[in-house]
């Protein structure tokens, strides 16, 4: 509609030139609250992950039985321990903070395992279709049909609870988006026409993957990255929750809700202030990727 | 005369903010007669759907009628309100829309579609509503009305579809009917069947047609006046014997300048030329998968083809949509693998090459496509782009990037744009882009896959005339691929006609449009709309008059 | 028609075998099956015993095969800790899990399809707003958090719904809504956008050039279209939850077959959890085949040739 009629064709494009795709997206960026929002709160859950241990004065581990389920300031504790100590007289602020490091941890490498999987999958299927289509849509089936709680507790009950081994089912487990989304975001670009002028012009089935392919489907695979990061930082809550994940006494946020569950009548702040935080986290990281997908949605068609 | 059913005074509506002018519609004015068809023309962004939807009440919320009257059934159709608004449409004014593929509803029967009309607006009983539904299908010409009527759209033809958006539109015989370019998305035969229908209607309704177009050979076909509109104003009106013959306005000439025709200029004889593309008994079959409910099927794409194209020589392959000419362009440039034949490239047969022995063939036949803005990856810049073929050919990136700046300015284009995004380039600019970019790997032969049908007019002669120019500059041997006789006729030496994957005529334009030997090609040539038109040589035409209104309501 | 459900079966199959084999391997791989049983402090001799008993000593691929067999014919093996058919002890539970996954998916649909509606219709107004907050915080509160903070509201300081067990249908009112409100944010975002998408489609523009009144717009032309996809998904999600309801069963210590999986794996009793993994991956197969079957059902394009 709004396309420009019969441009003369020796003047170069019409009015103030329009912007280019990464200075249009750093406009949208700076105008999405979400976006702002979203990192904020990401921001300081970082920054307190990174600089634990200048932000603390006890460590996680240990135990304190003289000063054991005092309340934090807000209910009336002391400054000391301004989160309060745990049933085991742990400060509970030094084992939010350390916590943190977990969670993002988890989230992260687990997301980067998927994400490898999954894409690598879905840009094959999507791309060559036929029989590796079928493949791929088969393993995804396979996947899918896998109840992921189930297995990764039962796995975990085996294996035995130690970081890697979390990481690594949540890795193997959580690829099934990646896979789907990039596999039917390839299929579109894939009959774009400027894919096959670039397979006419001579170009390597790496190169057209790589240049053409990839930073055409990478909106959506930053998006589920985040997704997935949040789905495995809750999950491993989940299975540290259930006793069959991170195992204690590491400092995990599931294992805190946990450890917490047990008073729950008389000191539910204890189980309120590890859920919150592990809220705050996945809030700020789905809305992170929401703003992503906003910010980033393919300049095409004015 | 009587009076006017519709009467539009003044009407201005505006844009949202930050958009590329203030008013999208500015200060028009417009009556239509009972039993009159008028035509607005205009190319993309002039306002004449606007204009349409707001005497349908069914503009998109971010325009607003700002000023002026549409005055209908002795009310203000501006000053009523939705509901009211609401109650006119169906019953006494109703709309024709482009896409026939999307307009109707895919979960419900056509019949029940068509039956909602008279649900609405009547008290009818369910039987009377639904013989009323078979007569109007009947009405359209619709084979069969009983099976039609328990049909679902997706059943049906685009043709058929757009008989039913037709009958449901004059099932209560409306005062007003308004059409918005409704065979633009048609096959050249089922045009001239739609274009027929609504000029039979003239004659039996008393509806008076607002007919939307950017087609002066459909304005010649049915248009009684004409109002020519440009970035929202109207710049001509008039009868269409005046208008199309007459044209007054500088702009309307520039149209009816481009409105393609024979006007080739005579070129040398291509005897003795050696033969550069051959294919011979190509053929090509697909499977289209099935689903739980329906089984798959073998399309037989391409049958037993065989041309030669001798070089410097433009030949022009024809067909409507499902003919087989898209596939048969992918096996040439090898995107798809023929089951069977030949293609001989300079002597080279490249038919069964293996990826690896085809590489350095590829660069010898290059395609500009049809979409402008499916054609360029909107991620890398327009030299980075460029430079992809010499590059991958294992030329140097400066050097190739010297070729890249020199290019542009053949295609008339601003060097230093090659910094820049896809984004920033309108339809015409991109189509230019991608010659360029096809240029750059000196081919031999250049497909033109239906590369100017997404454009305007205008633009499109620009963009035919440079393929022209470097055809002979460069000596290239072109393959112009196209559903539109009219734009083959311009700029092809020779042409092939495909009808369901086979070659049914072949022979040069003069022979083709003189004396056409297959009753496929009769038929297409005889659904060319405005045929009784000669187009006026407007570099002969007197002298725009400075009286002559320009710009302004005449 | 036959000939594609045929194929559909044929692949169904497949996929629920290799589930089973994956499970299989993964779960007899883990250390010493006999010991599991035995328990840490048993002797020598009692190991040698059981895995005599089990053939445990035999190639892995060998006991699935043995495995495979009996389960084709309907054995999954018997519970080492009951000592009793797993059908058995699974089949107890499931009309739990099944009734807590009806419910937690009505649950979900009831919530989600209005609001997406509305929220679609005016996008940007306060409906719109909290229809984006619900889904927001949906997706990021841990289901199992918010079990517990339901609990310490309406069972503990409020004293309205009873915080464990599974005896009467209150028990299922706050495992539904933990297990709805989980399915909710998905149902939601997706009725809304697809509402917005057939809202702009050429067919509603039609509609209303007719001159229908805007219900019949709305109900008739616009959300059957979209709710196409909505209701498939709604059943995939089906599937999921059943997989899923092993966190919320046990926060409500509801005696359903998530509950039972989690029993089972403090218990080790591998025979259960492998015939669990794969009583759950089925039912995801048969939910995503029913979600085809409704989905042609809805939609006369895949129906009608």
């Amino acid at each position: 509609m709004t396309q420009t009629a019969a441009a003369s064709p020796a003047t170069p494009p019409a009015r103030e030139a329009p912007l280019t795709p990464r200075q249009a997206m750093l406009r949208r960026a700076l105008r999405h609250r979400g976006l702002i929002f979203g990192t904020t709160l990401m921001g300081i859950i970082v920054f307190v992950a990174i600089f634990a241990p200048l932000l603390t004065q006890y460590s996680p581990y240990d135990q304190d039985l003289l000063a054991r389920m005092k309340p934090p300031v807000f209910l009336g504790g002391e400054a000391e321990h301004w989160l309060g100590t745990d049933a085991l007289g742990r400060d509970f602020w030094s084992r939010l903070a350390y916590g943190a490091r977990i969670s993002l941890m988890i989230g992260i490498f687990a997301a980067t395992i998927s994400a490898v999987i999954g894409s690598v999958l879905g840009i094959l299927a999507g791309y060559f279709g036929g029989r590796v289509d079928m493949a791929v849509t088969f393993l995804i089936n396979v996947r899918l049909a896998m109840p992921v709680v189930l297995v990764a507790l039962a796995v975990v009950a085996l294996f035995g609870g130690s970081l890697m081994v979390v990481v690594s089912v949540l890795g193997l487990l959580l690829w099934d988006r990646f896979a789907v989304v990039l596999r039917s975001a390839t299929m579109q670009v894939r009959k774009l026409e400027y894919v096959a002028a670039a397979e006419v012009l001579g170009a390597s089935l790496p190169r057209v993957l790589w240049k053409d392919i990839l930073p055409n489907v990478m909106n959506h695979l930053i998006v589920i990255f985040t997704l997935e990061m949040a789905h495995a930082i809750i999950l491993e809550a989940a299975l540290s929750f259930l006793g069959l994940g991170v195992q204690p006494p590491t400092p995990s946020w599931g294992l805190m809700i946990s450890e917490g569950k047990e008073m729950l009548l008389f000191e539910p702040w204890l189980i309120t202030i590890p859920g919150v935080a592990l809220f705050c986290l996945v809030l700020s990281i789905n809305m992170l990727g929401d703003a992503i997908r906003d910010v980033t949605a393919p300049e095409g068609r004015n | 005369m009587s009076d006017p059913i519709l009467s539009i005074r003044n009407l201005t509506v505006d844009l949202p903010k930050g958009g590329d002018r203030p008013h999208a519609v500015e200060a028009l004015s417009l009556d239509i007669q009972p039993k009159e068809i008028v035509c607005i023309v205009g190319e993309s962004g002039s306002g004449k759907s606007i204009t349409s939807f707001t005497t349908m009440g069914l503009l998109p919320k971010a325009l607003t009628p700002s000023s002026g009257e549409v005055i209908f059934d002795g009310q203000d159709l501006l000053k009523i309100s939705a509901s009211e608004h609401a109650k006119l449409r169906g019953r006494r004014m109703a709309m024709i829309f482009q896409e026939p593929m999307s307009a109707l509803n895919p979960c419900y029967t056509v019949g029940n579609q068509i039956e909602e009309m008279f649900e609405q607006h009547t008290d009818l009983a369910a039987a009377e509503r639904r013989a009323r539904t078979l007569r109007l299908l009947q009405e359209v010409h619709l084979p069969e009305p009983e099976r039609i009527y328990t049909s679902y759209p997706h059943q049906l033809s685009g043709g058929q579809r757009q008989r039913i958006v037709i009958a449901m539109a004059l099932a209560l015989d409306p005062a007003l009917l308004i059409a918005d370019e409704p065979t633009t998305a048609l096959d050249l035969s089922t045009q001239a069947q739609i274009l027929h229908l609504l000029k039979e209607l003239r004659e039996h309704h008393s509806a008076g047609i607002m007919f939307v177009t950017h087609d002066f050979d459909v304005v010649a076909e049915i248009a009684d006046r004409v109002v020519v509109m440009k970035e929202g104003r109207i710049v001509e009106e008039g009868t269409a014997e005046e208008v199309l013959n007459r044209p007054q306005h500088p702009y309307t000439r520039l149209l009816i300048d481009a409105v393609p025709r024979r006007t080739r200029v005579e070129r040398d004889s291509l005897d003795g030329r050696p033969e550069l593309l051959k294919v011979a008994g190509l053929e090509k079959t697909y499977h289209v998968k099935g689903n739980m409910f329906r089984p798959g099927r073998i399309v037989h794409a391409c049958k037993n083809i065989e041309f030669a194209v001798r070089k410097g020589e433009t030949l022009g392959i024809v067909g409507e949509s499902g003919s087989g000419k898209s596939t048969l362009v992918k096996c040439l440039i090898r995107l798809e693998d023929p089951d069977e034949g030949a293609v001989w490239v300079e002597g080279t047969n490249i038919a069964a090459f293996s990826k690896r022995a085809l590489h350095p063939y590829r660069k010898m036949i290059q395609i500009v496509f049809q979409d402008p803005y499916g054609s360029l990856n909107p991620r890398r810049t327009i030299g980075d782009q460029l430079v992809e073929g010499p590059v991958n050919f294992g030329r140097d990136r400066a050097e190739a990037m010297a070729r890249a700046r020199e290019l542009m300015k053949i295609v008339r284009l601003d060097p230093e744009a090659l910094n820049r995004y896809p984004n920033q380039f309108s339809g015409g600019q991109r189509q230019r882009i991608c010659i360029a970019r096809a240029l750059m790997v000196e081919p031999k032969v250049l497909i033109a896959d239906e590369a100017v049908s997404a454009l305007d007019v205008s633009v499109q002669k620009e963009v035919l005339k440079l393929l022209n120019e470097i055809r002979d500059k460069m000596g290239l041997t072109v393959l112009f691929i196209t559903h539109d006789l009219r734009v083959a006729a311009q700029v092809c030496d020779n042409l092939i006609v495909m009808q369901q994957g086979a070659i049914v005529e072949r022979g040069t334009v003069d022979k083709v449009f003189g004396a056409p030997s297959h009753p496929y090609t009769q038929q297409l040539l005889a659904a060319q709309p405005g045929q009784g038109w000669d187009v006026p040589d407007v570099s002969k035409l007197p002298p725009v008059s400075a009286a002559s209104g320009v710009g302004g309501v005449v | 028609m036959l000939l594609y459900i045929l194929k559909r079966l044929g692949l169904a199959a497949l996929v629920a075998l290799t589930v089973s084999a994956i499970s299989f391997s993964l779960l007899f791989l883990a250390g010493d099956p006999a010991i599991s049983i035995a328990g840490e402090n048993a002797s020598s001799e009692d190991i040698a015993a059981i895995t005599e008993r089990y053939g445990f000593d035999r190639p892995l691929p060998v006991q699935y095969a043995d495995w495979l067999v009996s389960a084709a014919q309907g054995d999954l093996g018997r519970s080492w800790y009951f000592d009793l058919p797993t059908t058995q002890i699974i089949g107890d539970r499931l009309g739990v899990t099944m009734t807590l996954g009806l419910l937690a998916i009505s649950f979900a649909l009831i919530l989600a399809i209005p609001m997406g509606v509305a929220a679609a219709v005016r996008p940007n107004s306060l409906i719109d707003r909290a229809a984006l907050f619900i889904s927001v915080v949906g997706q990021a509160i841990p289901s199992f958090w918010f079990g517990l903070i339901l609990i310490v509201v309406f069972s503990i300081k409020l004293g309205l719904v009873p915080a464990s067990g599974s005896d009467s249908w209150k028990h299922f009112i706050l495992p539904t809504v933990v297990l709805g409100y989980y399915a909710t944010p998905a149902i939601m975002r997706l009725t809304r956008a697809g509402m917005i998408e057939v809202l702009s489609a050429d067919y509603i523009r039609t509609a209303r050039a007719k001159g229908l009144n805007p219900r019949k717009v709305l109900f008739k032309h616009a959300l059957r279209n979209a709710v196409i996809p909505v209701i498939s998904l709604a059943a995939v999600q089906m599937g999921f939850m059943l997989g899923g309801s092993i966190v919320v069963e046990s926060i409500f210590a509801l005696h359903g077959a998530g509950f039972l999986a989690w029993e089972s794996i403090s218990r080790n009793d591998l025979p259960v959890m492998q015939a669990l993994i794969l009583v759950f991956s089925m039912f995801y197969i048969l939910f995503t085949f029913l979600a085809d079957v409704l989905n042609a059902w809805m939609d006369p394009r895949l129906r009608v040739g």
